[in-house]
């Protein structure tokens, strides 16, 4: 604080003048606020420095990086299947959707067909990593404006997820499930059924969820009207996902460019309109519900079948080939020393993964390694957006908008 | 000469789907931007799942902005941006990859640059290339002319050489004991001035 400030206030007339008198609250008394990259209302290491009026922001600038890793640079040294792991660690809240979107990715330049259980598995995958994300940035945010309650119920069905994850796979988090062309491990036998009735017991929960928190007087003060982002300037900046679709973008990769099998699937895209905080937990409820829909659909059609393709190539020779047989052994010690080489050629391949566009642009030069590895990460586009829409609003508002948007430092940071 | 097998629908087998209308768009291209459009990659003829449009550096905001707004293209979503290094002469190629929201169609522009030039930026265009701008200058050290802002933004602005070049070793560790200070020239200015 400087030292001319004066806070002779004096009687309450003069308050309501100050509220109408935003250049100048207190003369010369502008304040620099640093938030992060270490701070509770943070979603991971980011920082914002803002220059504060009162408790109003009147200009701000954004930092990020604090947890780079240097994963581009990574996917150009190590070859595709080594890369599998890196991306469980974009956007670590939904680590399947990555692996899925990245196996596609480089599926579509090898020109490989992924098996049909394989697709359905892997769809079940994404929309349990959509859900368990979609539950994380709404209970989070609301934890932020201090509804706690309503964060521990969606953290117990997401903790349940989890669990059928690791059924899958063995891992929790950290997931690593697909391989280029097919999946780790199939679904171990009653694994659909199990999910399936997880989907009945979460739309209970979600149901009571929404009870709980959507018509909440305080609730609806603390976000209606807060961090407003309309249509034209989510176009400007590049908004994608549950953000955009708040603001009226009638927009779903899933629905629009449909990867898997998502076009034999109904499901509803939800799209609001004010393109406030309350607006993109709305959309995001919404979303989940449609979610579960589309798990129960996907379990009804998942049939016993292969999960790897057969595309020699790509698929990791059975252990029994490689114990028993000199070809086999070869093949097992080519594919993981030197890798498989993808043909010549590139593709920017997308999916709409929980915060939005999640895309790898991959050029191959041939080679068992990627020439360049180019990972667009919704989360940079958002927080991007956050000094534009926070300007003018309260520092408060500004942590309201933050956990709305959901930036995870992960997949900004890569 | 396409060396892949065919694209399986279940990845978005987007070719058939697009042709004629990027075959009219690439021809419309040709006609209005004759001497900015240095080469055009089609699906058909190399493996790429869009076409690929190689303009002038000179002219790249002039194209970019008629592919933005005129009518039968309409791409008014800029994706992505983001650069290559080909070690060859023009050394950076820097990839623009465009989506139209009405029709789905995709396409992506590319500007070869040479080493230690600049290009123009596309920040009137899209608000939304400051950053990746800014990460390409960061990560191949491309310099965008007219850019509003244009600093490091993943690594530390003390950094020393760009980490994405083909020339950067993978192991180039910078290790800088004191966090960057708070830079009050960046708060600077009227509010609310870019909303």
């Amino acid at each position: 604080m400087q030292k001319n400030n004066q806070f002779n206030l004096g009687p309450a007339e003069q308050h309501y003048h100050i509220e109408h008198d935003p250049d100048d609250l207190w003369s010369d008394s502008r304040v620099i606020v640093n938030v992060g990259p270490t701070h509770p209302a943070m979603h991971g290491a980011l920082r914002m420095v803002a220059k504060m009026n009162g408790e109003t922001i009147e200009k701000s600038y954004c930092e990020f990086g604090f947890t780079h890793r240097a994963k581009e640079k990574l996917g150009e040294n190590r070859t595709y299947h080594q890369f599998v792991v890196y991306t469980d660690r974009l956007n670590y809240c939904s680590a399947l959707l990555n692996n899925v979107t990245y196996a596609m990715s480089v599926e579509r330049l090898l020109g490989v067909q992924v098996p049909e259980r394989a697709t359905w598995i892997r769809m079940i995958c994404a929309e349990l990593a959509r859900i368990i994300d979609h539950f994380i940035c709404i209970g989070i945010s609301a934890v932020d404006l201090g509804a706690f309650s309503f964060f521990l119920y969606g953290f117990h069905q997401r903790e349940e997820a989890y669990t059928l994850i690791e059924r899958l796979c063995g891992a929790r988090l950290t997931t690593s499930y697909t391989r280029i062309g097919g999946l780790m491990y199939d679904a171990p036998e009653g694994w659909e059924k199990d999910v399936k009735s997880w989907t009945e017991r979460t739309l209970k929960v979600l149901t009571e969820m929404d009870n709980l928190l959507t018509g909440n007087k305080i609730w609806h003060q603390r976000t209606k009207g807060v961090g407003v982002f309309n249509k034209e300037d989510c176009l400007k900046y590049s908004f994608t996902g549950p953000s955009a679709r708040a603001a009226g973008i009638d927009f779903d990769l899933r629905r629009d460019q449909p990867m898997m099998f998502y076009k034999d699937i109904e499901f509803d895209v939800p799209v609001a309109q004010n393109g406030d905080v309350f607006d993109r937990y709305l959309v995001r409820l919404e979303e989940i519900k449609q979610s579960l829909a589309i798990i129960r659909q996907c379990c009804d059609r998942l049939k016993p079948g292969p999960i790897w393709s057969e595309d020699k190539r790509v698929r990791i020779p059975e252990k029994e080939l490689v114990h028993n047989s000199m070809e086999g052994l070869i093949h097992h010690f080519k594919f993981f020393m030197t890798g498989f080489d993808v043909p010549q050629g590139e593709a920017y391949t997308t999916m709409e993964a929980a915060n939005g566009e999640l895309g790898f642009y991959i050029v191959s030069k041939g080679g068992p390694k990627a020439h360049r590895m180019r990972i667009r990460g919704p989360s940079v586009y958002h927080f991007q957006a956050l000094s534009p829409m926070a300007e003018g609003e309260k520092l408060a508002d500004m942590v309201a908008t933050l956990g709305s948007i959901n930036v995870i430092a992960g997949e900004l940071d890569r | 000469m396409d060396i892949r097998t065919p694209v399986p629908e279940i990845y978005g087998g987007i070719r058939d789907q697009y042709r004629d209308l990027w075959n009219k768009q690439i021809e419309t291209l040709k006609g209005k931007f004759a001497s900015s459009i240095e080469d055009v990659l089609h699906p058909d003829q190399y493996p790429t799942d869009v076409p690929i449009i190689y303009v002038n550096k000179a002219s790249i905001v002039e194209v970019l902005k008629f592919i933005k707004e005129a009518s039968g293209f309409d791409y008014h979503f800029l994706a992505d941006l983001t650069a290559t290094d080909e070690e060859v002469s023009p050394r950076f190629e820097i990839v623009y990859q465009l989506l139209c929201q009405a029709t789905r169609a995709r396409i992506r522009v590319k500007v070869r640059v040479e080493e230690n030039a600049s290009i123009p930026t596309i920040v009137s265009l899209w608000p939304a290339a400051n950053w990746p701008e800014r990460e390409v200058y960061d990560m191949f050290g491309v310099q965008f002319e007219g850019h509003p802002d244009l600093r490091r933004i993943l690594m530390d602005e003390r950094w020393v050489g760009h980490p994405l070049r083909k020339d950067y070793p993978l192991r180039g560790y910078q290790i800088f004991p004191e966090p960057m200070p708070v830079q009050a020239h960046l708060l600077e200015g009227s509010p609310n001035a870019e909303k």
